[in-house]
């Protein structure tokens, strides 16, 4: 063990180049994770240059000033803030392998992330009584595909958080839970910064 | 630990020892981090609803606030920083922000050249006859 610390103090002066062999599972796994999550934002970019290309083809149809609710779009931009802050909390929690506060925090993170999709789930059924539908005009096809892409991320990433609440009882914090639970994570505080791209263009941009 | 020179895990904390001070400044940075997201969506809402500002300007107005916020997210949330453990994250991000940028300005560029270059319908109607 000394002779490594030695070595691997003679490799930093040399110039920052580690010989500790490959990196450790957790670093590769949530390495690979991040470069999906990437690609994750690149598909939503196309969407989102998309729903800029053909937010004004409302085809005569009622058009964003008309229909979004920006009281509706605060809340649900404080609760997928607000969850994104009980992730990191929960994340905490793990690292101090505390299974209660664990819990605790994984309730609070589902119940927000579930309170958001039941406010999204009621914007577009008030939009489909009205005739906004997807086939109603391009501008509202683009719209349902943005922000419904976005819903259906979080839809999963739900159903994820009570898988590993699950993994946590029946396993315990296992290495392969925590690495688990770091990517979702990851996912979690991305979907937010999804969010905060789309609340800005469609919502704030799209109501002027 | 001091031999743990490998690259960092994207989210993951810096130190992962668990002494209370640590727990706290962890506490302390994802803190720091909502109160500057709140800050950010708030003023963003109402740059959107205000009467007071410049009109054309506030678009933009809002995009900085969007990109700054995401990078507030980036920074205390997902814990990306500057350091030499977390090379291999900023580049994939620096990657990945080069192709959304791309494929965004990209798409406006060529779909607003298109459009203001687009014939009118009645043209169109002139060209099919001739043939």
């Amino acid at each position: 063990m000394s002779s490594t610390a030695v070595f691997g103090a003679e490799a930093d002066v040399a110039g920052d180049v580690s010989y500790d062999g490959p990196a450790p599972k957790r670093i590769v796994v949530a390495y690979g994770f991040w470069i999906f999550l990437l690609s994750d934002i690149v598909m939503f970019s196309a969407l989102f240059a998309t729903y800029a290309v053909l937010a004004h083809a409302s085809a005569g149809g009622p058009d964003g000033a008309q229909l979004f609710d920006q009281r509706r779009v605060a809340i649900e931009t404080g609760c997928l803030l607000l969850s994104s802050y009980t992730c990191g909390l929960m994340w905490m929690a793990v690292g101090a392998r505390n299974t209660g506060a664990t819990y605790l925090g994984a309730a609070v993170t589902f119940l927000l992330g579930a309170a958001f999709l039941a406010l999204e789930a009621s914007e577009f059924a008030g939009m489909v009584m009205i005739g906004a539908t997807p086939e109603r005009s391009a501008f509202l096809s683009a719209f349902f595909t943005l922000v419904g892409c976005h819903g259906v991320h979080v839809t999963f990433g739900l159903l994820w958080l009570a898988v590993m609440m699950a993994q946590i009882a029946t396993k315990g914090f296992r290495p392969m839970v925590e690495r688990r639970l770091l990517c979702f994570s990851l996912f979690w505080h991305a979907l937010d910064i999804i969010w905060v791209g789309l609340f800005t263009v469609v919502y704030l941009m799209g109501a002027r | 630990m001091s031999l743990q020179s490998h690259d960092r895990a994207p989210g993951d904390d810096s130190t992962r020892a668990l002494t209370r001070e640590d727990m706290l400044s962890e506490l302390l940075v994802y803190t720091i981090g909502l109160v500057l997201a709140v800050i950010l969506t708030a003023v963003s809402f109402w740059a959107a609803n205000t009467t007071l500002l410049w009109p054309p300007g506030v678009a933009l107005g809002l995009a900085v606030l969007a990109i700054a916020q995401m990078g507030v997210h980036l920074v205390f949330f997902l814990h990306i920083t500057t350091g030499p453990d977390n090379t291999n994250n900023v580049l994939a991000l620096a990657f990945g922000i080069l192709t959304v940028l791309l494929v965004v300005a990209g798409s406006l560029v060529i779909m607003a050249s298109l459009n203001a270059n687009m014939m009118p319908p009645s043209d169109m109607m002139n060209l099919h006859m001739q043939h």
